[in-house]
C-alpha cells in the first residue's frame, strides 16, 4: 500500500466522557478511505465532527475508539509526516516568508543544503517569488495563506490535510487560492483531506466529496465528482457540477427536512425546527 | 509639538504666578531658581543620580530575572497556573512600599533593600504581561509544535517566547517607570545616597528648589529609561510593534 492512503476504520471521537458524564460524541462509526493521490473535500454544518476528523488523521487527536491508518501505518501521535493547513495562516509574526516556509525542517532539525532551493521553487509555484524576506504583516491574507500552504508543503508529505483554509478570504481571492491549490496539486500530487464550507469550492476541487451530518458525525454519503481532471472555472456550468453540488445539498437540509432544500418546501417550513 | 508648546505655558505661568504673587522660594520655588539652585550643585546631583540609576537598573533586572521563568512556569504548569498565580495576584494588595521599612531592619541600610524593593514594584506587570503573551499564542500554532514534535521547552523557547516578545516590551515598559519609582521609595527609607536621599535631606533644610531639581531629575531619568526600552524593541523586534493585540 503506498504510503499517501488514508484508512479511517470504524472511528468513535468522544470528547469530555468520565464516569457521570457520557460526553459528546463528535464522530460516530466513522470509517472511511482515501487513495494514494486523491482530492477529498468534507462537507457538512458546523459540529460534524469535520476538524475532529483532520486531526485525527495528524495525530493530534487520539480517537476513542477504531484506528486511523496512513499508509498501512496506524497513527498513534503527533506526526510531522502530514502537512496542515489552518484556517488563519498563523504564520510566525516574527520570521520572514522563507523562514515560516522552512519552520518545520528547522522544528525538526531536517534543514539540509537543498532546503532553501525547495522553498524558493514552492513559493514559486504559489506565485510569491520576490516575497522571500517579507514579513507576514507585509502581506495580504491570501499571500500568507499560501505561505502557510507551502509550509504545511516543504517536507513534501504524502497527504496534506487543510481545515477550511480559504474561509476567512474574500470570494474572488477564494476563487484565485482554488486555482493555486489545484496547480500545486497537478505538479506535485499528493492526496489532499479539504475541509470546507462551501459546497461549489468542495466540488470544483476534489475528486470525491464527503458529505457529514451533525451530532453525532457521521458519513450522509459520499460523492463523486465526474468533471474532467484539469479543473477550469467556468466547469460550474456543467450537468456533473450540477447533479454533485445538488446531491449534497440535499443531503445538508434533508437531514433537516426529508428531501427538498428549504426555500423549495415553504409550506414545510416549521418542520425545520425539529433537529436531526 | 503641541504637548511642549502647553508645558512652556505652564512653566511660564507657574513663573510668574510665583513672582506677581510673591510665594515664598521655600514653599513653591519658581522653575528659573529651581533651575539655578540645582545647576549650582550640579556635581552632587550628578552623584546621587548615579546611585539612583544603579538600584534602578539593577532592581528593573532582577526584576526581569525573576519575572520572566516565573511567568514560563506560570503558562507551562497547570500547578503554577492555579496555585501560583493567583498568590502573585494576591501579592499586589501588599503595599510594597510599606514593607521597604522592614526591608531594611532585615536587610540593613545598605543597596540590598533598595533593590528588592524597586524589584518588587517593578515585577509585577512584568509577569502578567509574560504570561499573558505566553499564553496568547494562536491554538493552531502550538498544534503546528505538537505534529512537529516540539518539547515543551522548545515550544516555549520557539513559539511561546517570541511570540510573546511585544508583550513582554509592554511589560517591560510599565516596569522600567515603576522602578524609578521603587527606587526612591527605598532611598526615602534608609539611604545616604541618591535622588531620593537628596529630596529628604534638602527639604530637611526648607532648600526647596533642590528638591524640586531632584524631582525634575528623576522625571528626565525615567523618560530616557523609557525611551531606552522603546528604542530596544523598535531596533531588535521592529515587527513586534506591527503585531496588534
Amino acid at each position: 500500500m503506498s504510503e499517501g492512503t488514508v484508512t479511517l476504520e470504524r472511528v468513535w471521537q468522544i470528547f469530555g466522557a468520565d464516569e457521570e458524564d457520557e460526553g459528546v460524541t463528535a464522530l460516530a462509526d466513522v470509517s472511511l478511505s482515501i487513495a494514494d493521490g486523491e482530492f477529498v473535500s468534507l462537507v457538512g454544518p458546523s459540529g460534524c465532527g469535520k476538524s475532529t476528523m483532520l486531526r485525527l488523521i495528524s495525530g493530534l487527536v487520539v480517537p476513542s475508539r477504531g484506528r486511523i491508518l496512513l499508509g498501512d501505518k496506524p497513527v498513534t501521535g503527533p506526526t510531522p509526516d502530514v502537512g496542515f493547513v489552518f484556517q488563519a495562516p498563523t504564520l510566525l509574526p516574527w520570521a520572514n516568508v522563507l523562514d515560516n516556509v522552512l519552520f518545520p525542517l528547522r522544528m525538526l532539525g531536517e534543514i539540509g543544503p537543498d532546503s532553501i532551493d525547495r522553498a524558493h521553487d514552492l513559493l514559486a509555484l504559489v506565485g510569491l517569488s520576490g516575497f522571500e524576506k517579507r514579513r507576514p504583516d507585509e502581506l495580504s491574507g491570501g499571500m500568507q495563506q499560501r505561505v502557510a500552504i507551502c509550509r504545511g508543503l516543504i517536507r513534501d508529505p504524502a497527504v496534506l490535510l487543510m481545515d477550511e483554509p480559504f474561509a476567512a478570504l474574500d470570494a474572488l481571492t477564494r476563487e484565485e487560492m482554488c486555482g493555486h491549490l489545484l496547480d500545486l496539486w497537478h505538479r506535485q500530487p499528493k492526496t489532499i483531506v479539504f475541509v470546507t464550507h462551501s459546497i461549489n469550492e468542495a466540488v470544483f476541487l476534489s475528486d470525491r466529496v464527503v458529505v457529514m451530518s451533525a451530532r453525532p458525525g457521521r458519513i450522509a454519503d459520499e460523492v463523486p465528482v465526474d468533471l474532467p481532471r484539469k479543473r477550469l472555472m467556468e466547469m460550474d456550468n456543467r450537468d456533473e457540477f450540477h447533479h454533485a453540488t445538488q446531491r449534497i445539498r440535499a443531503h445538508i437540509y434533508g437531514s433537516r427536512d426529508k428531501g427538498a432544500p428549504p426555500d423549495l418546501a415553504p409550506d414545510t417550513a416549521p418542520k425545520l425546527v425539529r433537529s436531526a | 509639538m503641541l504637548p511642549l508648546a502647553v508645558l512652556i505655558v505652564l512653566f511660564a505661568v507657574w513663573e510668574a504666578s510665583v513672582r506677581l504673587l510673591a510665594i515664598p522660594v521655600y514653599i513653591l520655588p519658581a522653575p528659573s531658581r529651581i533651575l539655578a539652585a540645582t545647576w549650582d550643585v550640579r556635581g552632587a546631583v550628578l552623584m546621587h543620580g548615579v546611585a539612583t540609576l544603579w538600584t534602578v537598573l539593577a532592581g528593573f533586572v532582577l526584576a526581569i530575572l525573576v519575572a520572566l521563568p516565573l511567568a514560563a512556569y506560570i503558562t507551562v504548569s497547570s500547578f503554577g497556573r492555579a496555585a501560583i498565580y493567583p498568590l502573585i495576584i494576591l501579592s499586589q494588595s501588599i503595599p510594597k512600599v510599606a514593607l521597604a521599612p522592614i526591608l531594611v531592619v532585615m536587610l540593613g541600610t545598605n543597596i540590598l533593600p533598595k533593590i528588592i524593593v524597586t524589584m518588587l514594584v517593578a515585577f509585577f506587570p512584568l509577569v502578567v504581561s509574560t504570561a499573558t503573551g505566553l499564553s496568547a499564542v494562536p491554538k493552531e500554532l502550538l498544534e503546528l509544535g505538537r505534529s512537529l514534535r516540539a518539547s515543551r521547552m522548545k515550544e516555549l523557547l520557539r513559539i511561546r517566547m517570541p511570540f510573546a516578545v511585544p508583550f513582554i516590551f509592554s511589560g517591560l515598559k510599565m516596569a522600567i517607570t515603576l522602578s524609578v519609582i521603587g527606587a526612591v521609595v527605598g532611598e526615602f527609607v534608609a539611604a545616604d545616597k541618591g535622588l531620593g536621599y537628596l529630596m529628604t535631606s534638602s527639604l530637611a533644610f526648607f532648600n526647596t528648589p533642590v528638591g524640586f531639581g531632584a524631582i525634575v531629575t528623576l522625571s528626565l531619568m525615567a523618560m530616557l529609561l523609557f525611551q531606552v526600552v522603546a528604542l530596544t524593541e523598535r531596533i531588535f523586534f521592529p515587527w513586534s510593534l506591527r503585531m496588534v493585540h
